[in-house]
């Protein structure tokens, strides 16, 4: 049975699907979750620009959408993954409830990253009269670089993960193949090789990201 | 003499949710262009608001602070940066950016400004020079001891050529060596660049070594103010008393209840077993009553001493005194 169609079919169909999910996602994810975290940051009691109204909007937004379980969140995004991808399934269409799951997930990511910084270093930086955004992008974003890094790699992890469960309403990828033969034609070979892919594709996103953090991280000494 | 900073009745007041903390209450000070102002306080006093309140990190509840002569509470936000560019800060915990090289922790505050980045760099490494610090421009603060790091900070705070420099406890962190360096480069900088210098502190050695004048503070309050001469060789308050004496009354004060009585039978009255108790508790005993006499070489007669209140001192104390075969006995409610 592993002839070379099989192998082309999770190639093709598996992994370069899942991946193009993962990482567009995890993208768009970003664009949306990056700023929320900020803006939470910001906005907090203690933050440097108190807006009690705006914080309790995105707290409360980002805990519903969190409450939310993926299967769940997959099925009530269908009417607007199809009026922004025109189709409800396929990996582009897999994205749109990918990212309103994972934004907000990102944006509390961020938010703890941020919330790491020392606060003496921001203080510092007021002394020496940085303004808001110099502070965000020269401290707290640059500060904050490890954290962050590791974050974006629970992030993406997260993120495959759901993309594997997308194959239930036909997201196509990995996730879908093991569906398709595993369950509905009891081909468990073909599961399991999946699965291990799966595995594999983790661990190499684990590796990168690790390798990253560690490389960028300036507060190891020697 | 001109005046650099002048703060008038600045009161500040901490609302929390179930009560206020009235930190300043009142202040007024005067810091003439040139001076080293030390300005000392018990913890909690209220000091690292009252120098926040200079740069207005923290807004005063009310009155004015200016600094010649412009008042900070009128300025907008991008005067009030502006100004603050001319107001450098060092603390405590030296607050550098760690992720950050040594040369870029001090071309931070110029890329601020938007200072030219070639321009920056070669400003930053002269300041280098001037703390001693050129071979470590590739180095990351981590690697950094903290006499180094603050020496950092330093060169950081002098590269927007500030006529201020605030220190909060910019020696707290420190070991006494490292601290008498520090300061060492902190005057040479005030005589070198004419850059008056607030040092705010607890150590009174900190205020006798660099400091021209000094304020005390005490419970949010200016309780003395003066040259260092005149405050230390006659200090008025009590808050002054306490700190100038701080290093020649190391006394404890007596609080103990807890008393004994010891009897002397047969011990050498060549041992002094009082001050050899003292010597190996490393606490005071209070002698509230003595009663001794050295007869032919031995020591007769009765002891009451008083206790510290630490239990567990005062038992080494009692065990000490017991395993030198004394007779001792616990009083309850003596009264001398």
């Amino acid at each position: 049975m592993w002839d070379n169609e099989i192998v082309r079919m999770l190639v093709v169909e598996g992994i370069v699907p899942t991946l193009y999910m993962t990482v567009t996602s995890t993208l768009f994810a970003y664009v949306l979750g990056l700023p929320v975290g900020i803006l939470l940051v910001v906005t907090a009691k203690s933050g440097l620009k108190p807006n009690a109204f705006i914080y309790k909007i995105l707290d409360f937004v980002v805990n519903i959408l969190r409450s939310i379980p993926f299967l769940i969140l997959l099925i009530m995004a269908i009417p607007l993954t199809k009026f922004i991808v025109g189709k409800s399934y396929g990996p582009t269409a897999t994205i749109v409830p990918l990212v309103i799951a994972a934004a907000p997930f990102v944006a509390r990511m961020v938010e703890s990253s941020l919330l790491e910084v020392d606060k003496g270093v921001i203080e510092a930086a007021q002394s020496m009269g940085a303004n808001l955004w110099q502070i965000i992008w020269k401290v707290l974003l640059a500060e904050a670089r490890t954290s962050l890094i590791v974050g974006a790699t629970i992030a993406l992890g997260t993120i495959l993960g759901y993309s594997a469960m997308a194959g239930v309403v036909g997201g196509g990828g990995l996730g879908d193949i093991a569906i398709r033969y595993g369950y509905y034609r009891y081909e468990t070979g073909i599961m399991i090789v999946t699965v291990i892919l799966l595995v594999i594709l983790m661990q190499i996103l684990q590796l990168i990201g690790t390798w990253l953090s560690k490389k960028l991280d300036k507060r190891i000494t020697g | 003499m001109e005046t650099m900073i002048q703060v008038r009745d600045v009161r500040k007041v901490f609302t929390t949710k179930d009560n206020k903390v009235e930190a300043l209450k009142g202040i007024n000070l005067d810091i003439h262009k040139g001076e080293i102002y030390g300005i000392i306080g018990m913890s909690g006093a209220g000091k690292s608001t009252l120098v926040r309140c200079l740069n207005f990190l923290e807004r005063p509840t009310e009155g004015t602070v200016c600094i010649e002569g412009r008042d900070l509470a009128e300025m907008n936000e991008a005067e009030l940066r502006r100004a603050r560019t001319e107001i450098a800060m060092i603390f405590q915990h030296f607050n550098l950016l760690m992720q950050r090289s040594v040369l870029d922790n001090i071309c931070f505050p110029m890329e601020i400004t938007g200072r030219k980045k070639s321009e920056a760099r070669k400003k930053a490494q002269e300041l280098l020079k001037i703390v001693g610090l050129e071979e470590k421009a590739d180095a990351y603060p981590a690697q950094l001891s903290g006499g180094q790091k603050q020496r950092v900070a330093i060169a950081r705070a002098l590269a927007m050529d500030p006529k201020i420099l605030l220190c909060d406890e910019a020696t707290s962190a420190l070991d006494p060596q490292t601290t008498k360096a520090i300061l060492e480069l902190i005057r040479e900088i005030n005589q070198k660049y004419g850059i008056t210098v607030v040092i705010i502190t607890h150590e009174m050695t900190v205020v006798q070594e660099i400091c021209t004048h000094v304020a005390i503070i005490d419970n949010g309050e200016l309780a003395e103010q003066g040259t260092v001469e005149e405050v230390f060789s006659r200090p008025q308050s009590r808050a002054a008393r306490k700190l100038v004496f701080q290093n020649e009354n190391k006394y404890a004060v007596m609080a103990g209840k807890r008393c004994i009585r010891i009897v002397f039978k047969e011990n050498s009255s060549f041992e002094p077993v009082i001050g050899n108790m003292v010597l190996h508790c490393k606490a005071p005993a209070n002698i509230l009553l003595a009663d001794t006499k050295d007869i032919g070489g031995i020591a007769h007669g009765q002891m009451i001493l008083q206790l510290p209140e630490d239990t567990q001192i005062a038992d080494r104390m009692v065990q000490y005194l017991r395993d030198r075969n004394l007779t001792v006995e616990e009083l309850n409610d003596y009264v001398g």
